[in-house]
């Protein structure tokens, strides 16, 4: 059942919410013990919101179960973005896109698991005592990341749900990917990220989740719009991004990205990327193809230098006061913070922390850091350039299909960051991108990324329906 | 450049981590492919390109200068473990 469905179910009082919520988190935890996709499931709060539902059931999400990635602050409910840093915070206030979800009735189940802060692309760097979230179709592989947790139960929960997830560097299209669903990365700004802990300040969105490209598109208007409370939020009026579903692409310009279709691409991927490329082309859309070479050469060094740069600045309030983690009262200032960051961070945090702190290290800021800003801002050009002959690009969204934690393993750490070649760049541009589920390959599924330009998110949306 | 043990350390001292034996000897191997690599910007001639700190056009914006309704002290004080009259408390300055 799609999300609007429900919903009006639940406006005309065909569902009773508190009975559907009760039924939800029990789902929940039984597939929690089997698949981690929770550090928390807020009952609580969730049978307390169906509660307030009831009574009036009039919101554009009324009972609607959303789950909530964990760095996405829940007012009361412990929020770690994954890590055990940030073991016993619970935020005194809503991010402003969970206020606007509870504000039109959703009912919050559940923060959802993820690399430490964000810190990967198959949720397997998980903080210290925290689980791995297992892909919805094959446990033996993962969820993809950084929003594993997000993507694996909008995936497996029987009920119509949709999830807030997170993407840096293509945290929110790689596990939709992975787990056979619809993610949608908006425009940088367009949804406040007012109460989001931080990762990379100038890369990091909130988006929605989901099983249709209805829901993906509701949610999306739901949490978009400006907020005076954040100072990277566009002051720009919001689309009804679900307005271009269904209707005609004929002309539109799609460009094929070169690279995405190259050798380092798994054969299987490249079949279904085919099939939507084909499948678009039978609607009378024109597709050509397009090459990035900025983007392909150095989207990796790029985003990992400016990612981890501002990750180590950011990290580095978390110091064992005020909140979180925190050890026995002894030592001098810096004595007391580095015994409670050592033993509460993980090791891929740690790794971010080294890079970061090295590329803005006096003697090498220029080399690594200003220049990586440089090449951002040809890479921000070569889009802006390519939007002027396209609607959109196409692409697979990562170049192989889930892998199994055993293949994991076995990567080296540069052969683990090229996974997210594809992704990368798209996020350091800032431009809308949305992953469409193309179905398994062998029981597993792939998926394809579209990507727009700034504030396109509508024909986004538009463009994936076509390929339904 | 060449990325050793040393230099990994002082960067972990820098970033307030304290890295064990073996925390340094999993973490220099790792931390020279990923340097090494990314080395490749050096071949890329950017003079006179401005850098982008963040991928759209931001302007500042200023609130109105007033006074509002903000957290308690309880409140501010309510996440932390080591606190004392109304305060954050901390490990010894000096």
């Amino acid at each position: 059942m799609k999300a609007a469905e429900f919903i009006q179910k639940v406006n005309s009082g065909e569902i009773d919410v508190v009975e559907h919520t009760h039924k939800v988190i029990e789902e929940c935890k039984k597939l929690n013990k089997e698949y981690n996709y929770f550090n928390v499931i807020s009952e609580e709060l969730a049978l307390e919101q169906a509660k307030a539902v009831r009574k009036n059931p009039d919101g554009r999400l009324a009972g609607l179960p959303v789950s909530i990635k964990d760095c996405i602050c829940v007012k009361g409910v412990e929020s770690r973005a994954g890590s055990a840093i940030l073991n016993g915070y619970k935020p005194l206030f809503n991010a402003t896109a969970v206020k606007k979800v509870i504000r039109e009735g959703g009912i919050i189940i559940g923060k959802t698991s993820q690399d430490e802060f964000g810190f990967g692309g198959f949720s397997v760097n998980m903080g210290k005592g925290f689980k791995k979230p297992l892909n919805p179709f094959d446990k033996k592989r993962c969820c993809g990341g950084s929003s594993g947790g997000s993507g694996g139960i909008t995936q497996k929960a029987s009920f119509p749900n949709i999830s807030l997830g997170e993407s840096t560097g293509g945290s929110i299209v790689n596990p939709a990917s992975f787990c056979g669903i619809y993610g949608l990365c908006p425009t940088y700004g367009r949804v406040s990220r007012y109460g989001l802990i931080d990762y990379g300040n100038s890369l990091d969105k909130i988006g929605p989740m989901a099983k249709h490209i209805e829901d993906t598109a509701l949610m999306q208007n739901i949490i978009s719009g400006f907020d005076k409370k954040e100072s990277t939020s566009l002051n720009i009026p919001v689309d009804n991004y679900g307005s271009g579903i269904g209707k005609d692409i004929k002309g539109m310009k799609i460009g094929i990205i070169d690279f995405g279709m190259g050798d380092n691409v798994d054969d299987n991927v490249k079949k279904k990327t085919q099939e939507a490329i084909d499948k678009l082309s039978s609607q009378g859309a024109e597709l050509k193809e397009i090459s990035l070479p900025y983007s392909n050469k150095y989207g990796i060094p790029v985003y990992f230098l400016l990612a981890a740069s501002e990750a180590s600045t950011n990290l580095a309030r978390y110091c064992g006061m005020r909140y979180g983690a925190y050890g026995k009262l002894e030592g001098s200032f810096n004595e007391y913070f580095t015994r409670v960051r050592s033993a509460s961070l993980g090791d891929e945090a740690k790794r971010r922390i080294l890079l970061g702190t090295f590329a803005r290290m006096a003697g090498y800021r220029d080399a690594y850091y200003i220049k990586a800003a440089q090449i951002r801002t040809k890479m921000i050009e070569e889009y802006k350039k390519a939007f002027r002959k396209f609607d959109a690009l196409i692409s697979p969204t990562v170049n192989i299909l889930p892998p199994r934690f055993d293949e994991i393993d076995k990567l080296s750490l540069l052969q683990i960051y090229t996974i997210d070649t594809l992704t990368v760049v798209p996020n350091l541009v800032g431009a809308p991108h949305i992953n469409v589920p193309m179905g398994l390959v062998d029981k597993i599924p792939s998926g394809v990324m579209l990507t727009a330009d700034h504030l396109n998110e509508g024909k986004l949306i538009q463009i994936a329906s076509a390929l339904r | 450049m060449e990325v050793t043990k040393e230099i990994i350390s002082h960067v972990a001292n820098l970033a307030r981590l304290e890295l064990t034996e073996d925390e340094i000897d999993k973490f220099t191997p790792q931390m020279k492919e990923i340097i090494e690599a990314f080395s490749q910007l050096a071949g890329e001639n950017t003079s006179g390109i401005n850098p982008s700190f963040h991928p759209i056009d931001i302007r500042n914006f200023s609130r109105e200068d007033k006074v509002k309704d903000s957290l308690t002290q309880q409140q501010a004080l309510d996440n932390a473990e080591h606190k004392k009259d109304g305060y954050f408390k901390g490990p010894k300055a000096v």
